[in-house]
């Protein structure tokens, strides 16, 4: 089977990182071969599967060893549960330097030295929430990712910003090969949220791939730093990352999104009740004035 | 061309300007005008300063170039870090002929290039702890040095590197001077704006140091010349001068100077600025906050420098007014066997000029002096003041241009066939080629100093030099063989 190469997206604090971990998990115990590449300064992608706080980056162990080109591979890629290939790109605390740059090197860096040569078949690139720059939309240029999930919920600002990377991705897909493969629900309780994504999928041109309901076990399980599928695989829970993971693997809904207009969005924030009906008699009147 | 009337020198523009699409002909022709010394009859204002075109070839550089290679470059007791990757630093290095006294290395420190050379890691996590080390090792290695700067380079500027706050720590540890100058390239639409970024960091971090301590004993006649970077020695020969019509010059920037005649500068009686575009800002400054008056001043050629020694003067008491007609008598007869000799040579030989921050209007006299005239001139990065200090020094007709594009500046030199143009290192070859005698008038084509009277001479011998060489007749471009062959059989036929 070819290499396929796939990028989690989607706003900050939405569960990319922990989603990501239990999919690919799932997909490991499936006898998947996965490596994992975490795109985030923060270097939290990996913990759940290495059972690490944060894992050593490339950014840091270059800038020891002085510059990349003075690490091998074998330095930066971690083996964790079920043989996946762990690896972090790093990058500067918040407040210096250029964490875009960071991801762009690092990248660089795994393709030169040949990481997705041997036997892997699917790359997981788990991205910041937000692209604010060049850097962070580096595993979506050409002849990296081509498929993108992006994690959502039934909340707003999760909406707007899933519509935002679906826009930058139709500057790429039409630049290159890579295709919106599927929204995942992550579960908020809100109310009618599978309903909902799935409208907003359609309206983006893809499909909803899969929901993810809430359950608490996802951070008993996070808390001792270990995915649901190693921690407690009977759980109702692990079959539904189960169920991501087979759905993906058969995916073959690779779509050039249709990105919607901020007042389509709001339309169909209204449709479903988030959003009130405007009134403009109240625009920019403090609580006060009301 | 014949003479230059009006209507001929704006057809020339329009003529040049036809091959443009409409977009940038509308930009362009703004750019360009036909010179008229009634300031009524000059209806047409000219636009500059503002960002060149893509396409056209320009030959302006960038913040970073004015600051760290025009105004604090020449601060030779300094060491002036190239904050960035290593190219700025190194394409910069003793590139523009500053001369300046003292022992490289030791305790002048101008053609070293000092650079943090950026690798990825500092990228990535950011430049100011490797800058926190290299002034570290500069204080180290450079004990006699009096302080730093720091010139930003564009990936700084990115990244967002706090090198104000790294100066301020190192200032204060080593109890020198360290001056973050925030002047990354792609600021601003040329070199102009970073000319304007390094005054204020003059204005910031130097000139206030000394405004609490009195203990500098100052004369009447205390004066300082501000932007004459001393190429070729030009600040030199004009500080004699000053010091022979009984003047005190206190500091000399940023040729040649130091830091401690910049922090003395507001001390002196009178600001003499010969750079009016890269240091008209801190001479404000100055006049503002501690009173002190600037005059621009040009010490090109006898005409010029007689009138600037008279209007320096007139700051001053009869001792030196008189002090002035006796420098102007002195060398009268120097002066005048140097015209006596090259005038014969060169005059009624037309020139076209286009250069930097002062000489496009300021050598006008030198080669009238000689009996030259100047047909044409244009700045790199000039603002409206400047130009409107221009029409007055050129002719009737003559043409001006602004942030000329390669293929105007050729146009312009085939229509009005010049007899020598004066210009920089990127347009020297292709006229040379062109078989035009051509003079680099940003280095002096590794001549000088051409200021003062001793200056004078020298740039006499040149222009005479390259203009009156018989290589010119023997030179076609290769590209012109076959035409003038045609032309030369059609001519005998």
């Amino acid at each position: 089977m070819a290499l396929r190469q796939c990028a989690i997206y989607g706003k900050g604090g939405i569960g990319k990182s922990t989603t990501t971990q239990n999919l690919v998990a799932a997909m490991a115990e499936a006898g998947q071969k996965i490596m994992i590449v975490g795109c985030d300064p923060k270097a939290d992608s990996t913990r759940l599967i290495l059972h690490a706080k944060a894992q050593n980056t490339i950014m840091e162990m270059a800038a020891d060893a002085g510059s990349v080109e003075d690490l091998e591979l074998e330095d930066v890629l971690k083996t964790g549960y079920a043989d996946i290939q762990c690896v972090e790109s790093g990058g500067p605390e918040p407040g210096v330097g250029c964490a875009g740059r960071g991801v762009i090197t690092a990248i660089n860096f795994l393709e030169e030295e040949g990481a997705y040569d041997e036997g892997i078949d699917f790359v997981f690139y788990d991205v910041l929430g937000d692209v604010v720059c060049g850097g962070f939309a580096m595993p979506i240029r050409e002849n990296k990712a081509q498929e993108i999930y992006i994690v959502v919920s039934g909340e707003m600002m999760a909406m707007y910003a899933a519509n935002n990377i679906a826009k930058g991705i139709v500057k790429y897909a039409n630049s290159g090969s890579v295709r919106l493969a599927g929204l995942i629900c992550n579960s908020r309780n809100t109310d009618r949220e599978d309903d909902l994504i799935i409208a907003l999928a359609e309206k983006l041109g893809t499909q909803m791939i899969h929901f993810i309901p809430r359950d608490n076990v996802v951070q008993r399980a996070e808390i001792r730093r270990m995915t649901v599928i190693e921690y407690d695989p009977k759980a109702s829970q692990a079959d539904e990352y189960r169920v991501l993971a087979k759905k993906i693997v058969e995916n073959k809904k690779f779509v050039i999104p249709t990105p919607i207009t901020m007042d389509e969005l709001e339309d169909l924030l209204m449709e479903f009740g988030i959003l009130d009906e405007e009134d403009e008699s109240i625009i920019g009147k403090t609580a006060e004035a009301c | 061309m014949a003479t230059m009337t009006n209507e001929k020198t704006e057809a020339l523009i329009q003529e040049v300007l036809e091959v443009y699409p409409e977009k940038a002909k509308q930009d362009r022709v703004k750019h360009l005008m036909v010179n008229d010394q009634d300031p009524d009859k000059s209806k047409k204002c000219m636009t500059s300063n503002r960002k060149s075109l893509p396409g056209v070839m320009t030959v302006r550089g960038c913040a970073y170039a004015g600051s760290k290679g025009v105004v604090w470059g020449p601060v030779k007791d300094m060491i002036h870090i190239s904050h960035g990757p290593v190219g700025c630093g190194q394409y910069s290095r003793a590139g523009r002929r500053n001369y300046y006294i003292g022992m490289t290395g030791v305790n002048a420190f101008g053609t070293i290039n000092f650079t943090s050379d950026f690798q990825e890691k500092d990228i990535v996590f950011g430049g100011d702890k490797k800058l926190d080390k290299l002034i570290d090792e500069v204080h180290g290695l450079f004990p006699l040095m009096k302080g730093s700067t720091v010139q930003s380079e564009c990936p700084v500027g990115l990244i967002g590197d706090d090198i104000s706050a790294v100066a301020k720590k190192k200032a204060k540890e080593y109890g020198k001077v360290v001056v973050p100058v925030r002047c990354e390239g792609f600021r601003g639409v040329s070199q102009s704006l970073g000319h304007h970024i390094a005054n204020d960091a003059i204005r910031d971090w130097v000139l206030g140091a000394r405004d609490d301590d009195d203990s500098f004993e100052s004369t009447p006649y205390d004066v300082a010349i501000t932007g004459d970077y001393n190429i070729g020695g030009d600040a030199w020969s004009s500080r004699t001068l000053l010091e022979e019509m009984g003047l005190r010059v206190v500091a000399q920037w940023s040729g040649d100077g130091t830091l401690s005649e910049m922090e003395l500068t507001p001390k002196v009686k009178l600001n003499l600025l010969h750079c009016y575009r890269s240091m008209n800002y801190i001479s404000r400054h100055m006049e503002e906050k501690y009173g002190i008056p600037w005059l621009e001043y040009n010490f090109f050629g006898p005409t010029k420098i007689a009138e600037s020694l008279r209007k320096i003067a007139s700051f001053f008491d009869d001792k030196i007014k008189q002090g002035a007609e006796r420098v102007i008598e002195k060398y009268q007869a120097e002066y005048e066997a140097v015209i006596a000799k090259y005038r014969p040579r060169l005059e009624g030989k037309k020139v076209m000029l286009y250069v930097g921050g002062l000489r496009p209007r300021h050598v006008i006299g030198a080669y009238e002096d000689l009996g030259m005239e100047v047909v044409g001139t244009g700045y790199e990065f000039g603002h409206n003041d400047d130009y409107e200090r221009t029409t007055q020094d050129m002719g009737k007709a003559t043409l001006i241009y602004d942030d000329v594009t390669g293929y105007e500046f050729e146009e312009f030199v085939k229509k009005i066939k010049p007899d020598l143009i004066g210009s920089g290192i990127k347009e020297k070859y292709i006229f040379q080629k062109m078989g035009i005698p051509f003079r680099q008038m940003h280095s002096w084509d590794y001549s000088g100093p051409y200021h003062g009277y001793d200056g004078f001479a020298i740039f006499a011998r040149d222009m005479d030099m390259t203009l009156n060489n018989p290589c010119w007749n023997k030179i076609v471009a290769p590209w012109k063989k076959g035409v003038e062959e045609d032309e030369a059989i059609a001519e005998n036929a």
